[in-house]
């Protein structure tokens, strides 16, 4: 039996952590993910799980030792915002490199400097070319589920990638909302017990991890990587299928909110998508052909699925968390951009570079895009490519 | 076992070697410019060499240290020259 609850999302994913009870936890605690760590490790004080929970003394350690718990056989995670995943950077690599399915949930936050502490994508966006499988979530139940489907997609035989699980900092972190949790049991039946093929521990099967990768074969792990990650994508559907069936919640690649009709459309990651589908809501009472389309998977990119939705609206806009510093637009934009360039799309896209450092983000702007969206298509004309929404000048 | 010019589809995952004791199949002598030689006639039999030996390519069989050095191993590193206490053992451009 599921039950109805109400928790920050820090708390959900806590909850997740504790429905999971991994072999090892490495974590250090940083603002907004704190909540999330501290509550799980009351778990650990209080005996109800049954995890090793190593206390590190930077992020950097976190991950290594995650990595290492991971490379001798258990099922390991850590949690991590902002500069802790900044600080954790060379060892991302290392973790995807290696092959390890850790899950790992990213509270996203703002990165230094100037010094920050509130939402934006920054932290997740400057790691998505680490080879972790990349997950966003509107709320905390999507969160919540998101972390549980993530063990299942890393561990699979045919992925063996690290997931990331990114939920917007404080506004999904630190709200309470109500969502559904799963049953302890089911959730303990969902993933099963994680048995790795290879792993440190096996003293009759002795192996190496992390040696060194030279001019020879190094190109040829990477291509692995990359074969991984095209994998994954079944992995996710499939998991999502027998998710569904757990909990009556449905998750694909991407959610697709009032495109059927649409003419103008946005594309919106975590938290911001909600306060769209407000602002769509708002416009079709106007008689406004308006929709949205939320990534949820983002690493792996389902460029071909997206491109086949969006082809048939006028104008696009891709609202992007996190500055690139291109002076071409975020890094969502490029990637919308770019596989609608690969069908010859005959649609218009624009970007939105929004919400740095919590910036609040509120229904009226989200409805002043759709706006210039409409008026790209009456004049034909793009005025700006790459637009920042919400800064003073 | 992994073989040089194997393609992706074959060797395992994430750079795993996935047997035990394989250094030894990886010959580092090619990287020695002097390689020690040990004169029998001198050698106190100590056991210094073979005990510091980096790479065990100093070799002792029944109790005596043997002048045949596995070059196969050997970096020439010296510390077995430097080590001994009677210098018989001799750093001998390759």
């Amino acid at each position: 039996m599921s039950s109805k609850v109400a928790l920050t999302g820090n708390e959900a994913l806590a909850q997740a952590m504790r429905q999971i009870n991994p072999d090892v936890v490495a974590a250090y605690p940083i603002t907004p993910q704190t909540a999330m760590v501290q509550t799980f490790s009351q778990f650990v004080a209080d005996g109800e799980v049954d995890t090793e929970y190593v206390t590190v003394e930077s992020e950097h350690s976190a991950m290594s030792a995650t990595v290492g718990a991971s490379a001798a056989g258990a099922r390991a995670m850590t949690a991590t915002a902002a500069n802790g995943l900044a600080l954790m950077w060379e060892v991302l690599y290392i973790a995807s490199g290696t092959r390890l399915p850790i899950v790992m949930p990213v509270v996203n936050r703002a990165l230094s400097g100037p010094i920050n502490i509130h939402c934006d994508h920054s932290d997740a966006m400057g790691a998505r070319d680490s080879g972790w499988i990349q997950l966003y979530a509107e709320n905390a139940q999507e969160a919540y589920d998101n972390a549980i489907q993530a063990l299942r997609i890393s561990e699979h035989k045919d992925v063996m990638l690290p997931t990331m699980v990114n939920l917007d900092g404080f506004i999904t972190s630190h709200a309470v909302e109500s969502l559904e949790i799963l049953a302890d049991s089911d959730v303990k039946e969902f993933i099963g017990e994680y048995k790795a093929e290879h792993h440190l521990l096996d003293s009759k099967n002795p192996i190496a991890v992390g040696p060194l990768d030279l001019q020879d074969f190094y190109f040829e792990h990477k291509m692995q990587q990359s074969i991984a990650m095209e994998n994954s994508k079944e992995v996710i559907l499939e998991v999502a299928k027998e998710y569904k069936e757990l909990s009556g919640r449905e998750y694909e690649f991407f959610e697709e909110y009032k495109l059927d009709d649409a003419e103008i459309g946005i594309v919106a990651l975590n938290s911001t998508a909600g306060t769209a589908k407000g602002a769509v809501d708002n416009l079709r009472e106007q008689g406004v052909k308006a929709g949205l389309l939320k990534i949820r998977v983002y690493r792996p990119f389902p460029g071909e699925e997206i491109a086949e939705v969006l082809k048939s609206l006028k104008a696009v806009a891709v609202l992007d968390r996190a500055e690139s510093f291109s002076t071409n637009g975020g890094p969502v934009f490029g990637d919308i951009r770019s596989i609608l360039y690969n069908i010859k799309a005959d649609v218009e896209v624009v970007n939105y570079i929004y919400g740095l450092g919590g910036r609040d983000i509120k229904v009226g702007e989200i409805e002043s895009v759709y706006r210039d969206l409409e008026e790209i298509i009456d004049s034909g004309n793009v005025k700006n490519r790459v637009s920042h929404l919400g800064v003073r000048e | 076992m992994i073989k040089p010019g194997d393609g992706y589809k074959s060797i395992p995952k994430g750079g795993l070697i996935l047997e035990g004791g394989n250094a030894k199949r990886y010959n580092t002598g090619g990287w020695r410019t002097k390689k020690p030689v040990l004169d029998k006639d001198r050698c106190i039999n100590c056991h210094l060499c073979w005990a510091f030996c980096p790479d065990v390519s100093i070799l002792s069989k029944d109790g005596v240290v043997s002048d045949q050095i596995d070059y196969d191993h050997c970096k020439g590193c010296g510390i077995c020259a430097n080590e001994c206490p009677v210098n018989a053992i001799e750093m001998v451009k390759e």
